[in-house]
């Protein structure tokens, strides 16, 4: 065997955080390579570094492809040598056709005119070889996600691909488009087409690939051959085998007896696709004073769930019942779920969580305003006391209150998140990765924040990926996978082994 | 005064005490407007040989542009919470029609014809507002139909043909003058009077909300540009309240406008509404999630703007003394290059009504000043078309390097 691609020592820095640290990669010629980690190992990272997104210079190592050391100053020059990846997220273009999409950057065309007989000619024969039987001229917008994905892979085999990169290409797929989607890997092998497959699934993993390479915490922790036989228990120690020292607050037992927060028979609806239900029968509660968490893998729909409770900001159809603090909440706008005790940390926290060009002043007590204001008039001296306090209280690095948010470094962004909830005052708290994206120091910080809540009686909800963090700093857990609660535990008797196998479990069920 | 830092905030603990002049770089996309204004007056004062400043052209100025800045204050809040209304030149003139249709046509008496004028601008704003709201239709077509639906109505309600005139009561919306009830000689004392008392509020207003800063200490702005700033403000409010009290005293119009921009300055930067409006238009799904109502306050965005539509309309229509049926046509580009020249942004959440009025006195300014300079009205489209660039050339450019 030769190897084709071969990643030496890649470090990649982004500010405050170390994202991918010496990490080596080899591929070998015409094989399927896997690569696993956690959520936020760094495996999309390392994908970037070789596409050429993250171009050459602002990473340290080699990337040796082909017998050469190649220096991509883009994602054109990484294309031109055969490397094409194809996002987690489709980059289609919806109301173009397919045989558009294709050619897409590529097209058929000569000195500007397009060649539609070659385009529509060269488009039926791709999508015959991606097995994928529609028009050429259909629109991408009228095809399900699993075509979708199958036109992305038409549009890498136009460019002549050499190794083709798939970030989580079935996390989106029924299992018989997923099933269909492998095969096909398996037929350009064959053919000689390398393919590295980043995926969670192993049972997916353990069908097609030849080789494993294990990322966690940004490094390359082993590389297994699959051809020798290998245990999904084995990837799995792997994965999350780290140990857990003084990462985390000390753990005090402060919950109550009393429950703060009661969910019934939660049930919801994807916004678009009527017939797929994001949330099935969830029923769950949290007590005065407990952290408790939730875990389970990206698309699991706790995410979904956190926000069809807040307001109904997330689906339809949605149905079930939900008690604070021992009596029905209405909980049908986000202000009356505010008004009821409630309140949603959002994990994006960009989009959702601030207004990026006001300042640390006004983004404190937007969910608040009644709190700072006299009658309708803003007491700007009282506004500024308040995000003085708050600055103070959970230690957001700015020049002043006057700072705008988007000068912010992330861990600061998500403080002055955490403090517009806090002001708000609610009984339960419910924080979507409270810490993505963060260094460590400041995650501590967070994580303190967490647990004196809790000792002032707060209900606390916390959703991860990170199963560590999820271990380190709640009471107890639930277990999430496709929309269902597959599991729950007291996080004593947790480990991420065990957490890992309910959800592998869960998923094999047939 | 010379970069002098005050010492009482020097030693402020929260606080990076700047320079003047380093301030002032710092926030020149807040005072750039401010003084591109003072350089376009100072440019057509020389121009003209003295023409522009004197009492009776500066009384005109402001009459000329007392619609545009009334559009422009509602416009501003449209253009923060992240919309834009086209309709409102069409609006303006229905409205003056309308209202020339019942004070004229049918007897209505005019108070009474008025208050009917602005609720019906207020009908009208909620009806576009309501598609835009709830059912989010782009604002940018719903008000591309309105103005072509107000446009034909008012043809329709006019029949084609100007109807006027009006009665004299009603002309003195736009061209009376508050009376002088000091009897000054030749000036007019109370209008002298009520601008210092005007400029002196301001002042005190300024110093006090400084005080309070700096009770928490937030105090941002160096004392010496502080003092620089307030006193040229104070100083120009008086001077030019001297100037118009040397013609005939304050008008009329210029009160409401004045009492407009007072209102509307307190209720975006002060009140909880303005700072939900100032949210939704920075990032609208995270106000919603903030628990901020934005759909309802869009539509009372819009109704807003149609009730200032109207008004603009009765000024407009009083200061002609008929209604015709080309009045209002293209206003909205002057209002909404008013807006944008004052800072505000495309995408929404950034503005201020200050700023919008620079902008409509900015284009006012170099109407009149080119006017007087005889320049045609063909170049004068042009270059009023190259300063909207520049000035959003130069926001967009200081914002990159913040």
């Amino acid at each position: 065997m030769t190897i084709l691609l071969e990643m030496r020592a890649i470090t990649k820095e982004f500010p405050g955080v170390k994202a991918l640290d010496a990490v080596n990669l080899t591929v070998e010629e015409g094989e399927i390579h896997a690569l696993v980690g956690e959520n936020g190992a760094g495996k999309s990272t390392l994908m970037k570094v070789l596409s050429g997104v993250y171009p050459h210079g602002s990473y340290s190592g080699d990337i040796v492809y082909d017998g050469k050391v190649q220096s991509f100053a883009g994602i054109r020059d990484s294309e031109a040598q055969g490397i094409i990846i194809i996002h987690q997220e489709l980059a289609l273009v919806p109301l173009l056709s397919v045989a558009e999409n294709i050619y897409l950057g590529n097209e058929r065309a000569t000195r500007g005119i397009m060649d539609w007989r070659a385009t529509r000619a060269g488009a039926a024969k791709l999508l015959a070889r991606v097995g994928l039987r529609e028009h050429p001229d259909t629109l991408v917008d009228a095809l399900g996600l699993g075509k979708q994905q199958l036109v992305e892979i038409a549009k890498a085999l136009s460019k002549d691909v050499r190794l083709l990169i798939l970030d989580e290409p079935t996390s989106s797929l029924n299992e018989t488009d997923s099933a269909k989607l492998l095969d096909l890997l398996l037929e350009f092998k064959r053919h000689g087409v390398t393919s590295i497959l980043i995926s969670h699934k192993l049972n997916e993993i353990s069908k097609v690939a030849d080789t494993i390479t294990v990322i966690r915490d940004g490094s390359a922790v082993s590389r297994l051959d699959c051809r020798n036989g290998i245990s999904e228990g084995d990837i799995i120690r792997d994965m999350v085998g780290r140990s857990l020292d003084d990462r985390y607050p000390p753990k005090v037992d402060t919950a109550k007896a009393e429950v703060a927060m009661d969910v019934r028979n939660w049930c919801v609806t994807h916004p678009l696709h009527s017939d797929r239900q994001v949330v099935k029968d969830v029923s769950f509660h949290v007590k005065k004073g407990e952290v408790v968490g939730i875990a389970g893998l990206m698309g699991a729909g706790r995410t979904e769930l956190a926000m069809s409770l807040f307001g109904r900001s997330y689906g339809t159809h949605i149905t079930g019942s939900v008690q604070i603090g021992g009596t029905d909440a209405d909980l049908s706008t986000v202000r009356r779920a505010i008004d009821a005790g409630l309140a949603y940390a959002t994990e994006d926290r960009k989009t959702y969580g601030l207004v990026l060009d006001d300042t640390i002043r006004r983004n404190v007590p937007l969910a608040h305003l009644d709190g700072v204001a006299n009658g309708m008039v803003v007491d700007r001296q009282r506004e500024a006391e308040v995000a003085a306090q708050y600055r103070t209280r959970l230690n957001i690095k700015s020049s002043s209150i006057e700072q705008q948010t988007v000068n912010l470094s992330g861990g600061n962004q998500q403080k002055v998140v955490l403090s517009k909830w806090l002001f708000a005052d609610p009984d339960v708290l419910i924080l979507d990765e409270p810490t993505r994206g963060i260094d460590v120091g400041a995650k501590y910080e967070i994580y303190t924040v967490i647990r004196d809540l809790a000792a002032a009686g707060k209900a606390i909800i916390v959703i991860s990926s990170e199963m560590p963090e999820l271990l380190g700093i709640t009471d107890r857990l639930y277990v999430m996978n496709e929309g269902r609660f597959v599991g729950e535990m007291p996080t004593a008797q947790a480990s991420q082994e065990k957490i890992m196998a309910t959800i592998i479990r869960s998923g094999d069920r047939p | 005064m010379t970069n002098t830092t005050n010492p009482d905030t020097a030693d402020l603990p929260l606080v990076e005490v700047k320079s003047s002049w380093s301030f002032l770089r710092g926030h020149m996309r807040e005072y750039g407007i401010l003084f591109a204004l003072i350089a376009i007056m100072a440019f057509f004062q020389i121009a003209t040989g003295g023409i522009l400043l004197k009492p009776v052209n500066l009384t005109n100025l402001i009459l000329q542009n007392s619609y545009i800045i009334i559009m422009a204050i509602g416009m501003l809040l449209v253009i923060v919470a992240g919309h834009i209304d086209l309709s409102v030149g069409s609006v303006m003139g229905f409205v003056g029609a309308l209202a020339a249709v019942m004070i004229v046509n049918f007897d209505i008496p005019y108070f009474l014809a008025g208050l009917l004028c602005l609720v019906a601008g207020g009908l009208i704003g909620m009806a576009q507002g309501f598609w835009i709201a709830y059912f989010k239709i782009p604002s940018f077509i719903v008000t591309l139909a309105g103005m072509l639906v107000f446009k034909g109505l008012t043809l329709w309600l006019l029949a084609g043909q100007s109807v006027g005139p009006f009665p004299k009561q009603f002309q003195l919306i736009a061209s009376g003058f508050i009376p002088d009830v000091f009897r000054g000689e030749d000036l007019n004392l109370f209008s002298l009077a009520l601008g210092v008392l005007v400029a002196g509020t301001i002042l005190f207003l300024a110093i006090r909300s400084r005080s309070e800063a700096a009770k928490t200490g937030s105090v941002e702005e160096p004392f010496a540009f502080f003092v620089a700033k307030n006193g040229l403000i104070f100083i120009a409010l008086v001077y030019m309240s001297y100037l118009m009290a040397d013609f005939q005293g304050l008008p009329n119009v210029f009160i409401v406008m004045a009492l407009l921009i007072a209102v509307y300055s307190f209720v975006t930067s002060r009140t909880t509404i303005g700072r939900r409006i100032y949210a939704i238009g920075g990032n609208e799904k995270a106000a919603m999630l903030s628990g901020i109502n934005a759909p309802r306050l869009t539509f009372l965005t819009f109704a807003n703007m149609g009730v200032l539509a109207a008004l603009a309309g009765l000024v407009f229509a009083a200061r002609l003394n008929t209604a015709t049926p080309k009045a209002g046509a293209g206003f909205e580009l002057d209002v909404i290059a008013a807006v944008f020249i004052g800072g505000a942004s495309m995408a929404g959440g950034v503005g201020t009504v200050v700023g919008a009025v620079i902008g409509a006195f900015i284009m006012g300014v170099m109407n009149n000043g080119m006017s007087i300079l005889g320049i045609g009205i063909d170049w004068q489209q042009c270059i009023k078309g190259l300063v909207l660039l520049a000035a959003v050339i130069f926001d967009v450019m200081n914002k990159r390097k913040g």
